[in-house]
């Protein structure tokens, strides 16, 4: 038993903060830790950033101008950037489709579209989710025909998070109606600004534009966008969850919200004592914290396992119930630790650049809104029934 | 034993039920909700025709001499349609503490006409400081040879950017957490000195903070005795409290509808969603919290208007214990198996979901009321 990073990890550890607090610009960080909206502008300069260090691509091999991180080193990358408050990347183009690509595309794929992402020329957004299969993907029915060198692509998605900034969609389209339904789906690349594609604002409870619907209308896509076989698409589908399943668990995340709840306690008076020195308040900040504490470490065990040649499997699905789980506490005590000022809602101070007086807290502003939106955390990504249905089938043998 | 309303009482909701349901479709409540008032004038309007605005009040003032019972009936119905109206404001507690606090000629000036719905009062007790507890105060009130000059900040008042009477407590003696000291003001809002900073709430109504400066009112602006506010506030507070169990009553039974229909239309897998079991527990338990929550709510209405005493304190903070660790159940297990669609804003679910969010920041939250309880813990 040894729960210590080595000489190596720790001088890694040392490496990543030494960028982080020279590179990581302050307006974006400050962004991130506030809980406030990053630009795609906010995007892409840190992307740019990652790209000239090396470490944008941390799942590609190294020929295609990735980097070679073991799963301590990327945990370590992970914790430490979001306890600077570096945003999370963008995952749908280099963690979901570029894995992908890897895999199963050929090589001009390859050719195209690697770097096109490292550059962020090529915007990626997911087009799996549709109106009438959420939980129950496989039953998707956005229809797929092929006509000579072409598909001819009608059906519509949904849930599209920043499709509105996207120039690509990776989509599962059903190529047969005639076999199981797993089977007739293949995986195609579609360029967004393709004749009868249109995207319309999907609004959430918090009034913020994240998601959108797509709709596809007799779309022509070259056949040379199918990536591996047709009616093959759900295996590269399943693939590409198991890279979304990681890091769902959002531990990095909730250890900097725990740090920002705490600063807020502290700013914040209940009795004319700080909220932090309470005695209820400070024991559901000390529940949260143990909970983190365990889930933590259980991050920690997989991370060695795989790190060791296994394989990650349903235990990533316990994580990520139980690190939404924490997540989504952490957010609502935020939302009660400011009390009656989780009513006004001043869309104006959630801007970073806000240059008036302060209702209340500083950080007040966002954290009803963001405890409302972080509730799809236990319904993204595999909602948590399902990945408690994952567990009971793959582990228990239920 | 008899838990059902009398014929009376049934009427006055109904009557509210079918004012709702004609007038207050979700479309128009969003509507309603982007205009600079907030909510919709005509609506308070026919609210007044029909004698509703003035059910709490006494029959010299046009009123219904309606107790708990009666207020817990209408606002139930104003809950279902997630009514904007700043009734529980304006009618409940503004009206309420007048009524108490006030003298002969402070009743005349206000009462009537809030219970004919002409002038809207609001309640500005919150300051930034004081978290739930209206008892502290720091906003002082000095006397001086033409009245009183009151200054300092009176936090989330909901209903006052379009309020005609405010009344706020300000301390005229004692430290910041005394309750004694604690005095109460009517304000008009164009009073020189007053100033509003206005906003949207997260759940779709209007409030601002109000900042005091220098403001010079007259002596008749003090309702009720110099120092000596703090039992007339828990006491209506207490009332307030209770209106609003009824409105989260309302507001987690259309949550419940909604979600139920949800469990029954929606099919994924080749069925209904709710053929699942673990969906089809946790409506039970969802089913369970609003039969826990209306138990309260009634226990509740049946002590608003009943004397002060640390029993009707206990059952009240019970109740909005009750009434915010329900709501939030509710509010986020309906978010859960409604999926993504339960998180948008053109849906009427999520509506449903943040107003019962927003109750418990209102009067005091679940972990305020539990500790409020436990202070008043019978040994035995």
């Amino acid at each position: 038993m040894n729960m210590n990073y080595t000489a190596g990890e720790l001088a890694f550890r040392d490496e990543v903060r030494a960028f982080l607090e020279e590179k990581l610009p302050a307006d974006i960080a400050a962004k991130v830790n506030g809980f406030r909206r990053l630009s795609k502008e906010d995007h892409l300069r840190w992307q740019k950033i990652l790209c000239k260090q090396g470490w944008y691509a941390t799942h590609w091999p190294e020929e295609y101008g990735g980097v070679k991180w073991t799963p301590v080193q990327k945990h370590i990358w992970d914790e430490e950037s979001c306890r600077y408050g570096a945003p999370r990347s963008i995952p749908f183009g280099v963690n979901m489709v570029a894995p992908v690509i890897i895999r199963f595309g050929n090589e001009e794929q390859k050719q195209k579209y690697l770097p096109r992402i490292l550059s962020g020329e090529d915007w990626w957004c997911q087009g799996y989710s549709e109106p009438g299969a959420g939980s129950d993907l496989a039953s998707l029915k956005t229809r797929a025909v092929r006509e000579g060198d072409h598909y001819i692509v009608n059906g519509q998605k949904t849930w599209t998070t920043l499709g509105q900034y996207a120039n690509m969609i990776f989509c599962l389209v059903r190529t047969n109606t005639e076999v199981k339904k797993q089977e007739g789906i293949s995986f195609l690349l579609i360029d967004m600004n393709t004749p009868g594609i249109t995207v319309r604002p999907i609004i959430t409870l918090d009034g913020e534009h994240e998601v959108n619907e797509v709709f596809f209308q007799d779309v022509k896509v070259p056949v040379e966008n199918l990536v591996g076989e047709e009616d093959k698409g759900w295996t590269y589908a399943k693939f590409l969850l198991t890279y979304e399943r990681t890091g769902l668990a959002g531990i990095g995340m909730s250890k900097a919200a725990l740090s920002h709840l705490k600063q807020l306690a502290s700013r914040r008076m209940k009795n004319g004592k700080p909220l932090i020195e309470d005695p209820s308040f400070s024991q559901r900040i000390a529940r949260v914290e143990i909970d983190l504490t365990a889930a933590a470490i259980s991050n920690l065990r997989i991370i060695a396992s795989v790190e060791g040649g296994g394989v990650p499997g349903a235990e990533s699905s316990m994580l990520k119930v139980k690190g939404t789980e924490i997540r989504q506490s952490i957010n609502d005590l935020a939302r009660r630790a400011i009390g009656p000022y989780a009513l006004p809602f001043l869309e104006e101070e959630m801007e970073l650049d806000y240059d008036g007086e302060f209702l209340s807290d500083k950080d007040a502003a966002p954290l009803a809104a963001h405890y409302f939106n972080n509730r799809k955390l236990s319904i993204f990504g595999g909602s948590n029934e399902i990945q408690k249905n994952i567990v009971s089938k793959t582990i228990l043998g239920l | 034993m008899d838990f059902r309303l009398n014929e009376e009482q049934q009427m006055l909701q109904d009557t509210v039920a079918r004012l709702v349901r004609g007038e207050y479709s979700f479309e128009k409540r969003l509507a309603f909700s982007e205009t600079d008032l907030g909510f919709s004038a005509d609506f308070w309007k026919q609210l007044s025709e029909l004698g509703l605005t003035a059910v709490p009040f006494s029959e010299e003032l046009g009123g219904f001499g309606g107790g708990g019972v009666e207020v817990q009936s209408l606002m139930a119905e104003l809950g279902r349609g997630l009514c904007l109206e700043p009734y529980l404001q304006s009618i409940v507690f503004g009206g309420g503490l007048i009524r108490q606090a006030g003298n002969d000629s402070q009743q005349q000036n206000w009462l009537a006409g809030i219970a004919s719905g002409e002038l809207k009062a609001a309640v500005g007790l919150q300051e930034p400081q004081s978290f739930y507890d209206l008892n502290n105060v720091e906003t002082r009130a000095e006397k001086n040879g033409e009245g009183y000059v009151l200054n300092g900040r009176k936090a989330v008042v909901i209903g006052g950017h379009c309020a005609d009477v405010i009344v706020v407590s300000a301390r005229t003696s004692g430290d910041t957490r005394d309750a004694d000291g604690i005095s109460l003001f009517a304000l008009s809002p164009d009073t020189a000195g007053i100033e509003r900073r206005t906003y949207p709430t997260i759940d779709g109504a209007k409030g601002c903070d109000i900042t005091l400066n220098d403001v010079q009112v007259d002596a008749d602006a003090l309702l009720g005795a110099e120092g000596e506010a703090a039992d007339v506030i828990e006491y209506q507070a207490g009332r307030a409290i209770a209106a609003l169990c009824a409105e989260a009553v309302g507001v987690m039974e259309m949550a419940n509808e909604l979600t139920l229909e949800y469990l029954k239309q929606r099919k994924q897998f080749g069925v209904p969603i709710g053929k699942f079991q673990v969906l089809q527990h946790r409506m039970v338990d969802m089913m369970s919290e609003l039969e826990q929550a209306r138990s309260m709510a009634i226990l509740a209405a049946s002590v608003a208007d009943s004397e002060q005493g640390d029993e009707r304190s206990r059952v009240l903070a019970g109740a909005k214990n009750v009434i915010g660790r329900a709501g939030q159940f509710i509010s986020e297990s309906g978010i859960q198996m409604h999926g993504g669609i339960g998180m948008t804003w053109e849906y009427n679910f999520a509506h449903y979901a943040k107003r019962l969010i927003a109750i418990n920041h209102q009067l005091g939250d679940d972990d305020f009321h539990l500790e409020r309880y436990a202070s008043l813990l019978q040994a035995s």
